[in-house]
């Protein structure tokens, strides 16, 4: 025996952020790597810590090509916020324009962490510096690189196919990705180029 | 049990049952397809909850027979039954089945079957998600039981520790089998957490606030974040090890800076959560049936839940008791001591709940309530040689004695084994349909109770005496055997015990009673549904306005109307309150889950034997991502729902 107590036909079928469940699985993505990264980075201090010297032999990264990505990254925030902003407000246009440009700056994040490999000035099997120094390169590059491919994919579908808000929902959670992928680098680029120096 | 199974008249009993004509556009429209083309595509999470506790305990039958030939080996003094090269890949074999293809995996799988009936929703959240995490833990298993099959198990135990498990010590692919193996297993389980903790914060019944959620689920809720932020380190720890092991790393090497000890901090920051991870569920599964057997609420419901909050936060603060025998600075030492026993605390707070539960209700001590006071007995002893072991001067006299093996199987077999067959039992009926033996179970429980305790307790001074463990045999002078021999008599009465279980489900689901939608009398959720439930498990949306809401609603349950009946609509509240929200659509069955976990598996298996495999075949199984996730038609156009008023944006 039941009673009906409200009626949930008029209900909105989509919603940005935590209302809806893809933002739920952008939150458990960014739970589980943000832990891995933290994880990782402990180990890292851990193995620094326990070390005579740091680096073990030889010299740090180059400052350069760190500092250029950690540019590219903050600087990419900007168009980040705005296709963000225009995706919660529906606004198509503007949301179609500046996703182009952050594809730009996901490509150029993508191209420089490339270049950042051949300038960390070790090797992952020199090592215990060189192996956790690339594991942390390695682990926030998977990032860019997975990013910039689900941009491509929701750039191209933004110019080919029929918009709705579902669609716009996951520009903006793609952008809340990015904005943690960015987040993620900053301690890590403190570590990879600025512990190496700053350690006795 | 697929839909058809089900009688019409079954599915229209229960409370939250449509009418006839209603019934079947709904049941059509969460279908899935027959055949072998339907098993492979299903994303309904009951069946793939079933799935996932079927495999579960088919690897908790291969541990066991694992055990059963340890136990032959070591009946009697320098038994010469297995090689020691064979026996340390026995016992690794049995460790790893039990803690990453048993115990984890069968908690979330009663958490996938149980969680969306128990909070009033019609699916999981993220199906296809939930198809690929069973998937992937099957190719996980496989592999590790065909590598044994091939003589390359893993051989350095379950903790892997390096440098055993290390290049220089375990030559041979053994221990990259079982590096690989937690990475599919974590993964697996990492994804069954995502959704599962999604289901619980955004699909659960309007009216259920987060203070009316079921025992359960709050276990459910806690252990699916604790696996967020324990698995992570196992899969650092295991994936440095491999990458030692293949490409020539340093991580765990001291010669070149590396350090043994970072493997065994990484590997207990997951280890001894996983602990909690384990048992958390179980002991959810003990308030469901506690009150469901003594016909009151579980005494003391805003402590319980605090106690599984403080238990799961707490859980990542006392990894380092598992190292007290490294040589820990002495501070290290002493907080690690205090945080142990600490944790006594709220298990010590819900086993007096559940005590004032049973003294206060008019108990019936059915087969499921029968396991719990098993579970009781057994788990209290666990838990004290658990304050023991945190004292770090016994630690060090007993580590790695069988003292410790004693502890922890009291614990786990305790903790999450008995109430998990008491929770088979009892929730046997909603899932198939048919009522179990009562007397088959009572048998059952009384074998495996009886013989656990011998089996186990004889450890305990066993470790005393200084038996070590890990050691394929002993000398007849040290005199252990008689105790040995006796545990494996125990042993073998709680594998007859464990048989008469599996047999009592096997028959009971061909011959039993037809059980109605509330056998039992329970007051939760997903007894307000046919038994089995039909694909779409609820037809109209049930409203909570207690904790207890068949208990509660004396006039009917109420419910609301109104989400579609294609295509598959789903209802989303809000986190906190469960506000009615947003409507969703969600996956129809799919192949891309499964394409997806079989490229996985070739990447994972394929850079064991070269490193590159992580980079070409990660093309294959982008494809089938970027397949998985291709956009689907706009919902909100579909079922013409109103977009003026979109929650989250701007204006």
């Amino acid at each position: 025996m039941s009673r009906v107590v409200g009626d949930l036909s008029q209900l909105p079928a989509a919603g940005y952020r935590l209302h809806s469940l893809w933002g739920w699985a952008t939150l458990g993505f960014m739970a589980i790597e943000g832990t891995g990264f933290a994880l990782a980075a402990a180990a890292y201090v851990y193995l620094m810590d326990s070390a005579r010297q740091w680096p073990l032999e030889g010299k740090p990264p180059d400052l350069l090509w760190g500092s250029v990505m950690t540019l590219v990254l903050v600087a990419s925030l900007l168009p980040n916020f705005i296709v963000s902003r225009a995706a919660r407000r529906r606004d198509l246009a503007k949301t179609k324009a500046w996703a182009v440009v952050l594809f730009v700056f996901n490509l150029a994040a993508v191209l420089v962490r490339a270049v950042e490999f051949a300038h960390l000035n070790v090797r992952w099997d020199a090592d215990a510096y060189g192996s956790i120094t690339w594991a942390l390169m390695l682990l926030h590059a998977t990032h860019p690189v997975t990013d910039f491919l689900g941009t491509c994919v929701l750039t191209m579908i933004l110019f080919t196919h029929p918009i709705d808000t579902e669609r716009l929902s996951d520009v903006d959670d793609d952008a809340v990705y990015w904005a943690f992928v960015v987040a993620a680098w900053i301690p890590i680029y403190l570590l990879v180029y600025w512990a190496p120096r700053w350690a006795p | 049990m697929t839909e058809s199974h089900i009688s019409p008249a079954a599915v229209l009993d229960a409370p939250t049952a449509l009418p006839p004509a209603e019934h079947e556009v709904l049941a059509r429209t969460w279908s899935t397809p027959r055949g072998l083309w339907g098993f492979l595509t299903t994303v309904d999470a009951k069946e793939i909850g079933k799935r996932y506790v079927a495999t579960g305990l088919v690897f908790f039958i291969l541990g066991g027979l694992l055990a059963a030939v340890m136990r032959a080996q070591l009946a009697r003094p320098e038994s010469g039954l297995i090689s020691p090269d064979r026996y340390n890949q026995i016992f690794s074999m049995h460790g790893t089945t039990m803690m990453f293809l048993f115990a984890v995996p069968i908690m979330e799988a009663m958490g996938v079957y149980l969680t969306p009936l128990m909070v009033g929703a019609r699916t999981m959240a993220f199906p296809r998600l939930n198809a690929f995490s069973y998937w992937l833990y099957l190719a996980g298993g496989v592999m590790l039981y065909v590598g044994f099959v091939l003589n390359i198990a893993p051989e350095a135990g379950w903790t892997a520790y390096p440098p055993l498990s290390g290049p220089q010590f375990s030559a041979g692919k053994r221990t990259d089998f079982w590096a690989q193996m937690i990475t599919f297993t974590e993964f697996a389980g990492l994804a069954a957490a995502c959704s599962m903790a999604a289901t619980i914060f955004k699909m659960r019944a309007p009216g259920m606030t987060l203070a009316r959620m079921p025992l359960f689920v709050w276990a459910m809720l806690t252990t699916s974040l604790m696996v967020i932020v324990a698995m992570p380190a196992v899969m650092l720890a295991s994936s440095f090890l491999i990458s030692d092991r293949l490409v020539g790393s340093h991580f765990y090497n001291e010669a070149e800076g590396g350090s043994v000890m970072l493997y065994q901090h990484l590997f207990w920051f997951f280890g001894h959560p996983e602990v909690y991870i384990i048992f958390l569920p179980g002991l959810g599964m003990v308030s469901e049936i506690t009150q469901t057997f003594c016909r009151r609420a579980v005494f003391g419901y805003p402590v319980m839940v605090l106690a599984l909050l403080a238990t799961g936060f707490l859980a990542f603060g006392l990894w380092v008791h598992h190292m007290f025998a490294t040589g820990l600075p002495r501070l290290g030492d002493s907080f690690y001591t205090a945080a142990s026993m600490t944790i006594a605390l709220p298990a010590g707070v819900q086993i007096f709940c559940w005590i004032a539960s049973v003294w206060d209700g008019r108990p019936r001590f059915a087969t499921p309530m029968l396991f719990v006071l098993g579970f009781v007995i057994v788990f209290v002893l666990g838990g004290l040689t658990g304050v023991m072991l945190a004292s770090v001067p016994l630690d060090l006299q007993v580590h790695d004695t069988y003292f410790v093996v004693a502890h922890f199987h009291y614990v786990l077999i305790g903790g999450a084994v008995f109430p998990l067959l008491g929770a088979i039992h009892y929730w046997f009926p909603k899932a198939i349909g048919r009522m179990p033996s009562e007397t088959l179970g009572r048998i059952s429980f009384w074998l495996i109770l009886v013989g656990f305790n011998v089996a186990f307790f004889p450890m305990h001074i066993l470790g005393l005496m200084g038996m070590p463990r890990r050691v394929y045999t002993y000398p007849a002078e040290m005199g252990w055997g008689g105790l040995n021999l006796l545990s494996t008599l125990g042993a073998y009465v709680l594998a007859a015990g464990v048989a008469v279980f599996l047999v009592n489900l096997i028959v009971s689901a061909r011959r039993g009673a037809p059980a109605g939608p509330n056998p039992w009398g329970a007051s939760g959720l997903e007894w307000a549904t046919s038994s089995p439930p039909p694909a779409y498990n609820f037809g109209l949306t049930p409203v909570v306005e207690s904790r207890h809401p068949l208990w509660t609603s004396p006039e009917g349950l109420p419910v609301m109307t109104g989400l579609v009946h294609a295509p598959r609509e789903v209802l989303l509240t809000t986190a906190g309150e469960a506000r009615p929200d947003i409507r969703e659509s969600s996956p129809k069955p799919s192949i891309w889950p499964l394409l997806t976990s079989i490229t996985t598996t070739v990447l994972f298996i394929g850079s064991i034997f070269d490193e590159w495999f992580l980079v070409w075949a990660s093309l294959p199984v982008l494809v089938c991502i970027i397949g998985w996730f291709w956009p689907k038609p706009s919902h909100s156009k579909t079922v013409g729902a109103p977009e003026d008023n979109v929650p989250g944006a701007l204006a």
